[in-house]
């Protein structure tokens, strides 16, 4: 256990160093290069371009500035955005809570969404309910989460003059009021995140419960809720958790857009302002930390499968 | 490591396993299509949707009774009428012929991209799968690079750093597809390897080459037509979604995603109906590669039922 831990472990760095590998490039390739926007407006010299240049360390060679970034990542430093002049860590400390409030609200609507018309559907196999179940699964797969969005945004405020609240309030500043603005768009995340989750819950319940385990307990006359949630839902929810765990990539690109249509101050929209305004340094630290949440959250899923489900064995 | 739970399992039907018996008097093909309809009405349900798309996009210029870049801006923001069913935009122009013509772009980026990735993920899945060892071990870790990006911002960089349009879209919806697939292909290839009639293929003196044309490649290729046809609906949704953020086909071209885009909300507030009919165009043809490939996957693959 602890040789596969360890093992995971060491295998993090390669992926960690890849993807900041490939970030450090890419941001680079990109054409209008930081320097350029940042002096479109002023009217600058070649001499002011190439002192400001040299001050963000870009008239060095790209390995040479790799390895410099590298070295201040390694001692906890992402270093200062180009936009603000702030370190990058502040920046993202800033923003950090407003996303990670929006994704797990939203993981834990999908999960109890999820779980509960799952196993209400394959409780009630060829039922109503179980086709209403499905076809609402099928449908919440198909419906991209920006036009929700944009329909939640726009269509109130035609018909009843109503608009979800805009103007973003910290949950440490007022939590009642934070919670009403946060969870508008993480129902949205978390609906389109519950459509694939809740099949899967469907098909892993039928499957277990056609166990013979399932049988024995339902024949020592056992309540069916509790046949149904103690026994079968505790070996069908295992698998749903792994695919819970691949989601979160999913959910960062979710946030990305859901943050941009609710105005929310969060990381997935510091991102499309970074992009567009050649933050270098905000960028990378942004896609590493993006990357080490994904990761990690792969990790931590596989441990808990193996603690969950004892019949893995790790190797 | 633990086995992959609850993903595509490998498939190790025998090649001519799946196939419908043969009735005389019935063409084997009408047949298996008839009975595809009678059996799986949801994914002929689909089927049709996406035939309707298929037709609106390859016959765009016949089917949009306007042009999609030509206004009458006296028209503007007009309600549905008789002359524009879906009604008009800001600029005066037809939102049916814009949905219609929506189609074309979307199809072909679709199709487009899941081409590339497919391609790609064959290669690097079979390459890594076949081989094993060290060749599997590096591959693998490239893979997991890929994976781990958040998709979204390695689609925005790529399309800033290509320059928008319709090919770098494609282009970079299928890079972005490829890794998963090929850890797909791979564990199908890892079990087909160990197959009898592969070691008999390789005792009687067979090539890789030939092995992995004869022998595995017609057995995966159920799996690979199923997830293609699944990842058709996630490259259109993406694809929009790529548009929506400003990142995809440029103006004047009509992408279904461009018209729920940001600068028209003001808009959708005078005229809603500019709000609905893209967005709705968008989840009726991920709905149906959905239910096309829900059902493909029940009567080419009955061990993927349901996952």
């Amino acid at each position: 256990m602890s040789r596969y831990l360890i093992r995971r472990l060491v295998l993090l760095a390669p992926t960690l160093l890849g993807v900041s590998i490939v970030v450090f490039v890419l941001v680079r390739l990109l054409p209008g290069d930081a320097v350029a926007l940042q002096l479109q407006d002023a009217r600058a010299s070649a001499a002011d371009e190439a002192a400001l240049r040299a001050g963000l360390g870009l008239d060095r060679p790209v390995y040479v500035q790799y390895v410099d970034w590298l070295a201040t990542v390694l001692r906890g430093d992402l270093g200062h955005s180009f936009r603000s002049h702030q370190p990058v860590v502040q920046e993202l400390a800033n923003r950090l809570p407003v996303t990670a409030e929006l994704g797990l609200i939203a993981l834990v609507i999908a999960a109890l969404v999820a779980t509960t018309v799952g196993v209400i559907s394959a409780v009630k196999q060829d039922t109503w309910a179980d086709y209403a179940a499905r076809s609402a699964a099928i449908g919440l797969l198909a419906v991209p989460g920006f036009w929700l969005g944009t329909l939640v945004v726009t269509l109130p405020s035609v018909w009843w003059h109503w608009t979800p609240p805009l103007r973003y309030v910290r949950l440490t500043e007022d939590p009642a009021r934070n919670l009403s603005i946060v969870v508008i768009p993480a129902v949205i995340l978390g609906l389109g995140l519950s459509g694939g989750l809740m099949r899967l819950v469907r098909t892993q319940m039928l499957e277990v419960l056609r166990q013979d385990f399932i049988r024995t307990a339902a024949a020592k006359g056992l309540a069916e809720h509790s046949v149904v949630i103690r026994h079968a839902l505790k070996n069908a929810f295992i698998p749903a958790l792994t695919v819970l765990g691949l989601q979160v990539a999913v959910l960062v690109s979710g946030t990305v857009v859901l943050e941009s249509i609710f105005v929310l101050p969060g990381m997935g929209r510091y991102l499309l302002e970074s992009v567009q305004a050649r933050d270098y340094p905000a960028i990378q630290g942004l896609n590493l930390i993006f990357a080490t949440v994904i990761v990690l959250t792969n990790l931590v899923v596989d441990l808990l499968y193996g603690w969950l489900d004892p019949r893995v064995r790790y190797a | 490591m633990i086995a992959p739970p609850a993903t595509l399992q490998p498939v190790a039907v025998p090649r001519h396993a799946g196939e419908v018996q043969r009735h005389p008097g019935a063409p084997a093909g009408l047949r298996s299509v008839s009975q595809f309809l009678r059996k799986k009405p949801m994914g002929a349900f689909g089927a049709v949707l996406i035939v309707l798309f298929l037709g609106l996009a390859v016959g765009a210029q016949w089917f949009a009774p306007y042009a999609y870049d030509v206004g009458n801006t006296a028209d503007r923001l007009q309600g549905p009428t008789l002359a524009h069913p879906f009604g008009t935009d800001a600029n005066g122009r037809d939102l049916l012929s814009r949905v219609i013509w929506g189609a074309r772009i979307s199809v072909t980026i679709g199709f487009g991209a899941v081409a590339i990735s497919t391609l790609v993920a064959v290669v690097v899945g079979v390459s890594s799968g076949y081989f094993g060892g060290w060749v599997d071990l590096l591959v693998q870790r490239v893979v997991d690079v890929w994976i781990s990006f958040p998709a979204l911002v390695l689609l925005v960089s790529l399309v800033a750093i290509l320059g928008p349009g319709l090919w770098s879209t494609t282009l970079v919806l299928g890079i972005l597809l490829a890794p998963g697939t090929a850890r797909v292909v791979r564990s199908a290839v890892i079990a087909m390897r160990e197959q009898p009639y592969v070691e008999s293929a390789r005792c009687a003196g067979a090539g890789h080459v030939r092995i992995v044309r004869s022998y595995v490649l017609p057995n995966i290729s159920a799996a690979i037509l199923v997830l293609a046809t699944t990842q058709l609906g996630v490259a259109v949704l993406a694809e929009s979604t790529l548009s929506f953020l400003g990142y995809g086909v440029p103006p004047p071209f009509p992408t279904w995603g461009s018209m729920l885009s940001g600068t028209g909300r003001a808009f959708m507030l005078q005229s809603p109906w500019l709000s609905i009919w893209p967005g709705l165009a968008i989840s009726a043809a991920v709905f149906g590669f959905n239910m096309l490939g829900d059902a493909l996957r029940d009567v080419l693959d009955p061990r993927l039922r349901g996952r």
